[in-house]
């Protein structure tokens, strides 16, 4: 029922565990669903001064697919620019995994969103802290 | 890479006795028991044999039994087929909350058609008390549905004392012993049951076979009409092979029973102080009163469906109640009836022995399973409690769907 590319993530999978003092973290899902999701990154900044995730790291708790969909995205994610993590969507992960079964489609939706929740509390700490520097 | 199969309560292998039997009856005495000839003759004297097997085995008459397609059919016309006879007498039935899906979906059929369906519910272990039953029966109450034991977590039901107040409040009692015959004792006269329902396929028996045992005076309407076979309760040239194979099985069970469940309760209970060595581990059931090969636990901050798929790379079936295996992705309703919540379901794992199960069978997952759950609760952002971070989080993803 699982493609290849899906299992190997799955049973090997990347930057999994739990990142001390991460720039943003996304937390998704909800343990009576099944699926929770947490995605630590870091950012830095590439030659050209750009945002980019420079590590990422996930914790799951979840089926195969969620913990193939969560190895899969920080793969995707690792290196990218904020802007260009963003637009990850969840068809890119199922893609990239070779594909879901249908009823497992919600896991990718899951880990683009867990990308993107880290995105966005990275955003908003930064915020936060430009606020605080400037009061 | 040798393969150990642990999920007995989902189907068992055909005892070579069993083929060995079922045989014949594919190729050379294959007639119609219908038919008058010598051909059809032999076929039916082969299917009253099986009978009398049956029906020995739970202490019934052969003119008891019914064969069916399953176990599904078997609770299908036991429910349906009782409810439709019997409606002028009323259309409350109660039903326990761990039933097999056979016996929830016939009643959620009839629940739909003018029938009203109230739920019994089990304590912690999965037992439905006496006083439960007690209280939930009506004036117009003409069916109360109890398992004999739990597939999920083994737990076997007081039948004879259920049986008892339903028969004192003159209300009908069938049974679903799908998962419990030839693996414990039935004995239909003791227990009092009205109505109890059979699978060959969970005793050794091929698949696509079952059996109704209807008690004398017990009127039911037939599900399936044509031909008139078994006494017009279920049309259909029988399943010849599949019969005298469940007649056979029925017979190897009636002599074996006994040590068999000696033998595999000793193997259960070293398998369940092992596993439960492994941390934040329970054990979901009865510790003693469940079927002889059943062990069920459920181990916290981790996913069953990986956890399937894990011991199945290391060559080992058994089965969860995890939502996530299942295909509507809820979780067990028999583990949430007996107060897991919906996260602890997730974790759990069935592991049921059998005939062919040995201790080294037993040793190679207790070898594999310690491994694995570390492995995924490595993984698992959940260490200590499911709570460990709720607090100041911002769960997203509250409208996330299981579409």
């Amino acid at each position: 029922m699982y493609s290849k590319i899906l299992i190997d993530h799955f049973r090997n999978p990347r930057n999994m565990g739990r990142m001390e003092n991460p720039d943003g973290v996304g937390k998704v899902g909800n343990p009576a669903c099944g699926d929770v999701m947490y995605i630590y990154i870091k950012v830095g900044k590439n030659d050209r001064g750009e945002e980019i995730i420079e590590d990422i790291k996930f914790e799951t708790f979840g089926c195969a697919a969620a913990i193939g969909t969560s190895s899969m995205v920080t793969e995707l994610a690792k290196g990218k620019t904020l802007e260009e993590a963003e637009k990850i969507s969840k068809d890119d992960v199922a893609e990239a995994v070779g594909g879901l079964p249908p009823i497992k489609m919600h896991c990718s939706l899951l880990a683009s969103d867990g990308l993107k929740a880290a995105i966005a509390d990275y955003r908003k700490k930064k915020a936060g802290k430009g606020d605080a520097a400037e009061g | 890479m040798e393969r150990v199969y642990l999920d007995y309560a989902s189907t068992t292998p055909v005892d070579g006795r069993v083929v060995e039997a079922m045989l014949p009856y594919f190729t050379e005495r294959y007639g119609n028991p219908t038919s008058f000839y010598s051909f059809g003759q032999e076929a039916k004297q082969a299917v009253e044999e099986a009978r009398a097997k049956v029906a020995e085995l739970i202490n019934a008459s052969p003119e008891e039994i019914i064969f069916t397609s399953g176990g599904t059919e078997a609770c299908n016309l036991a429910i349906k087929g009782f409810a439709l006879k019997n409606k002028k007498r009323g259309k409350h039935i109660l039903v326990s909350k761990i039933e097999h899906f056979a016996v929830l979906e016939a009643c959620r059929w009839l629940a739909e058609r003018g029938f009203e369906v109230s739920y019994l519910d089990v304590d912690e272990y999965g037992f439905v008390s006496p006083e439960t039953l007690e209280g939930a029966i009506r004036e117009d109450t003409i069916l109360a549905i109890v398992n004999h034991a739990n597939n999920e977590i083994g737990t076997i039901e007081p039948i004879a004392e259920l049986a008892e107040v339903a028969q004192d409040r003159g209300v009908a009692f069938f049974s679903d012993a799908c998962i419990s015959n030839g693996s414990v004792e039935i004995d239909v006269a003791r227990l009092g049951v009205d109505l109890l329902a059979l699978s060959a396929h969970k005793m050794y028996g091929p698949k696509g076979v079952g059996a109704l045992y209807v008690a004398k005076g017990t009127r039911l309407e037939a599900l399936l009409h044509g031909g008139g076979q078994e006494r017009k309760l279920r049309s259909g040239t029988e399943n010849v092979p599949g019969i005298v194979g469940f007649g056979r099985a029925a017979e190897i069970a009636k002599k074996e029973m006994r040590s068999e469940a000696k033998r595999l309760r000793k193997l259960r209970d070293e398998l369940i102080r092992e596993v439960l060595r492994i941390p934040r581990t329970r054990l979901n059931g009865h510790p003693e009163k469940r079927l002889p090969g059943n062990a069920n636990f459920a181990f916290a901050f981790i996913e069953g469906e990986g956890l399937i798929l894990e011991l199945d790379f290391e060559g080992i079936s058994a089965s969860t109640g995890s939502a996530c295996s299942s295909p509507t992705l809820e979780p067990s309703h028999v583990l949430t009836a007996i107060g897991l919540s919906h996260a602890e379901a997730h974790g759990s794992l069935r592991v049921t022995l059998g005939r062919f199960s040995t201790r080294e069978d037993v040793k190679r997952l207790l070898e594999v399973l310690p491994r694995v759950v570390k492995r995924l609760r490595d993984i698992s952002p959940f260490k200590e409690s499911f709570e460990d971070y709720v607090e100041g989080t911002e769960w997203k993803g509250g409208e996330h769907r299981h579409v």
